[in-house]
């Protein structure tokens, strides 16, 4: 620090004054303190010269540099969109199906596709896109599709989105409350049978009796085998994939009450269709595109 | 006389409050009508009690008015234990989100708390450490007892129920959402009739001092009494929704509220937490060191730097907002304009202690008051820095700034005021000494490594998080979710809970310690009486 250990030789005064005790030694500012000060003013005047600074009537001073924030924002953005012009025009265009066969495009479709995922899908689906049960927001890993899992099924999904007022051409179905219709006894009975189907019931019996219900109340959209039907988005209920959870309190609930699980559409002002069809891939490639 | 205007006013502010309570439109404002209708209910039976008593007569004028400097030290432990408890709590519901209980939502989830952290530590803690510090300070440094007779003890108490009110209401929901200004009207307008009061017997006092010049350390106290009185009011603008409900409105809207708010919000960070405890370091660390101050001249012109600059940093805080470059250019420039005059208090402190280095290997009072001045000037050098819009880009809402400011406030305020307090006790109640200097090595180191343990897991995970935030790959597409980032985050967050559980130990051996040594220690004769220096 100050280069002469002034206050050891005792030669500094005081300036005089004691307060309870405290006095204070008339050491004169230390030179680096006082010269880095005034560096950072020098440099201070300079920046507000070359930068936006002072506010006048009606608008700021631009600063030299021609700097500018917004204009910043909007170039790199524009350089972006520039530099992938081309490829999302490749990917508007390409036949969906086709794209996956195109290396580079797909590559392309892949990290882009991510990027939207990753912003727009996983506060649902997860960032891993494992979906959560609790929540009914189906895994995109598997190939348990509930309407359906090629590409163009996947990218009308993306699209419009499901049960929502928002898009008229969403995918729409509705599983009623079967509690308004069914009694208590039998609701169990259709529960057990449901377990049967992928596993063991909680009550063999009362899943035997279970059967005729099923064929008469949920065969007619989840087929008689449970195998599920993926253009009214009835789930498969003999894979043991489960969307709500598969122990029978889960599936008493979702009998008694019903399921009315919501996406948004993400066509029309959110995504455009490049990014939609990028996002389209992307989930496809996951691992259960069909 | 003045017991009956005390009765009247006291009995119409219970009746006002019984009033507001029954019409309440919400929880926190019924439950801060029915606290101020039984504190005043019951200054009103205690006023009775003792009117028409007569007189003691006694002229202590002569003599230092240390019980509400008493008072201040055991509050700003209680305080401080308080706000240490629930900032390590909190620091856990972010690593551990079951911690959010449902049983206790909307009244004990992170959201609640956080606001009831720091408003605890910055003016409950702090607050009490500086009135009750700069009661003691400029009693000695002007050789007079505070004027205003009893007033001092209306800002104590009255300061003690701005922070029920307003810890009360921000569990049950009562918030204007402004960081570090969340307290809804009411407990703003209480706060300013206590604050005014405060400047008041502030100004009195060295109005009638009987030292021919003012000590800097008072000057330091009295820039933080007054520009946080203008911060507060001004901040604070707002007209309630009803008279009868907790809900206001700001004045301001938009970009021009946000610009008020974090001009309030850095300079209660310069006044409050810079100025105020500048004016605590000039007096303890001479007196703690037995030395002169280092330099008359540096304390002149680094005070008036300071002041002139800090007002105007404010900016810093809204980089890449809506903010209009011009200003943050401002707010940046004068923040690096900054650190010069701040580090000339962390050389005054340091180099006080030249000529009395080898008292760092004896004394752990000074060793924390070193430390303390250490943060002051790690932290002042960082800030600057950050302020830096090239570096502002990377560390803006990161937990690096949670660091940055922890570092200020565990390291320079927190250490100071321990410091203070380890000074403070034995002569305010006229003992020998502490009750154990080995209890006070055992909180600095416990203090030291907590805050170490803190301030580097908020840069890992600072500077980890604002990399993957703006990570890409090659086709210039973000790489990483929130979410990822949030998860990479929780090796971190265990670390920072375990810094706050160390900190909160060495809060709880100074408790100790403390109560110990006025039970314990041998005492000594009294020395309070108002003697000038000279």
């Amino acid at each position: 620090m100050a280069k002469k250990p002034q206050q050891k030789t005792k030669e500094v005064e005081t300036t005089g004054h004691s307060w309870d005790g405290i006095e204070e030694y008339n050491n004169p500012l230390p030179r680096w303190w006082v010269w880095v000060f005034y560096a950072t003013i020098v440099w201070g005047i300079w920046y507000v010269i070359a930068y936006p600074a002072w506010p006048l009537v009606n608008q700021a001073t631009a600063g030299y540099k021609g700097w500018s924030t917004r204009a910043n924002v909007a170039a790199e953005i524009e350089a972006a969109r520039e530099a992938n012009a081309d490829i999302n025009a490749r990917l508007v265009s390409a036949e969906l199906e086709a794209i996956p066969a195109d290396p580079e495009l797909n590559a392309y479709a892949v990290s882009a596709g991510g990027a939207v995922f990753r912003t727009w899908c996983a506060q649902c689906h997860g960032s891993g896109a494992a979906g959560v049960k609790a929540g009914g927001y189906p895994n995109l890993l598997d190939n348990d599709w509930l309407w359906g899992g090629t590409l163009e099924e996947i990218h009308t999904t993306i699209t419009h989105g499901i049960r929502n007022e928002t898009d008229p051409d969403a995918r729409w179905s509705q599983m009623p409350a079967f509690g308004e219709m069914l009694e208590p006894a039998e609701i169990d009975q259709v529960v057990n049978y449901v377990m049967s189907l992928s596993g063991t019931p909680q009550d063999a019996q009362a899943a035997a009796a279970g059967e005729q219900i099923y064929l008469d109340n949920c065969a007619v959209c989840h087929g008689d085998a449970g195998e599920g039907d993926i253009y009214q988005g009835a789930p498969n209920l003999a894979d043991a994939i489960w969307l709500y959870g598969g122990d029978y309190d889960t599936i008493r609930e979702t009998v008694t009450n019903s399921r009315f699980g919501i996406m948004p559409p993400m066509g029309g002002a959110d995504l455009s269709e490049a990014e939609i069809r990028a996002v389209t891939v992307y989930v496809h490639q996951l691992g259960g595109g069909e | 006389m003045t017991n009956y205007i005390k009765l009247i006013a006291l009995g119409v502010i219970t009746l006002f409050a019984l009033i507001a309570a029954n019409y309440a439109r919400d929880l926190a404002y019924l439950v801060n009508a029915l606290t101020i209708a039984l504190v005043s209910g019951g200054l009103f039976l205690w006023v009775l009690r003792h009117t028409d008593e007569p007189e003691a007569g006694v002229d202590l004028s002569g003599e230092y008015l240390d019980g509400v400097v008493r008072a201040g030290v055991v509050a700003t432990c209680l305080w401080g234990v308080v706000g240490f408890l629930a900032g390590t709590f909190i620091a856990f519901q972010l690593a551990f989100p079951q911690l959010n209980f449902d049983w206790a939502q909307g009244y004990a989830n992170f959201g609640r708390l956080r606001p009831l952290h720091t408003s605890a530590v910055i003016f409950a803690f702090g607050g009490n450490a500086l009135i009750a510090t700069s009661f003691y300070v400029v009693q000695r440094t002007s050789a007079a007892r505070l004027w205003g007779g009893n007033l001092a003890w209306f800002v104590f108490w009255g300061y003690q129920l701005f922070i029920v009110l307003a810890a009360t209401g921000y569990l049950l929901g009562a918030t204007q959402s402004k960081e570090y200004a969340e307290p809804e009207w009411y407990v703003d307008l209480w706060l300013t009739v206590v604050w005014l009061a405060y400047l008041a017997v502030f100004l009195g006092t060295l109005v009638k001092r009987r030292e021919p010049h003012i000590y800097v350390a008072n000057w330091f106290y009295l820039s933080f009494i007054i520009t946080v009185a203008m911060l507060h009011v001004v901040n604070n603008l707002s007209i309630p929704v009803s008279v009868f409900g907790s809900k206001s409105v700001q004045v301001f809207s938009g970009v021009q509220d946000a610009m008020t708010q974090w001009w309030y919000g850095h300079n209660a960070v310069g006044f409050f937490l810079t100025a105020g405890f500048l004016g605590m370091m000039y007096y303890f660390v001479p007196k703690q060191a037995e030395r002169p101050v280092f330099s008359y001249k540096l304390s002149i012109i680094h005070f008036w730097a300071l002041i002139f600059i800090y007002i105007w940093a404010g900016p810093h805080h809204l980089h890449y907002t809506a903010l209009p470059d011009w200003a943050s250019t401002l707010g940046m420039v004068f923040s690096i304009v900054l650190w010069m005059p701040s580090w000339g208090g962390m050389i005054n402190g340091l180099m006080t202690l030249s000529g009395a280095w080898d008292k760092l290997r004896t004394d752990p009072i000074i060793r924390m008051m070193v430390i303390s001045v250490g943060f002051y000037g790690m932290s002042t050098f960082e800030g600057p820095m950050m302020s830096i819009r090239a570096v502002n880009s990377l560390s803006h809402y990161t937990d690096w700034t949670i660091g940055h400011v922890h570092s200020g406030a565990l390291g320079w305020n927190g250490m100071i005021t321990f410091g203070a307090l380890y000074f403070l006790v034995p002569k305010l109640w006229n003992r020998a000494r502490l009750y154990s200097l080995s209890l006070v090595s055992w909180h600095f180191w416990l203090a030291t490594i907590g805050i170490i343990l803190y301030a580097a897991s908020m840069w890992v995970t600072g500077i980890m998080e604002g990399l993957m935030w703006r990570e890409v790959d090659a086709n210039g597409f973000l790489v990483n979710s929130f979410a990822d980032t949030v998860a990479a985050k929780l090796p971190m967050y265990v670390v920072r809970g375990l810094g706050g559980v160390m900190y909160l130990t060495g809060a709880l051996i100074m408790c100790y310690n403390l109560w110990m040594t006025v039970k314990r220690s041998p005492a000594v004769e009294a020395t309070n009486s108002a003697v000038p220096a000279e």
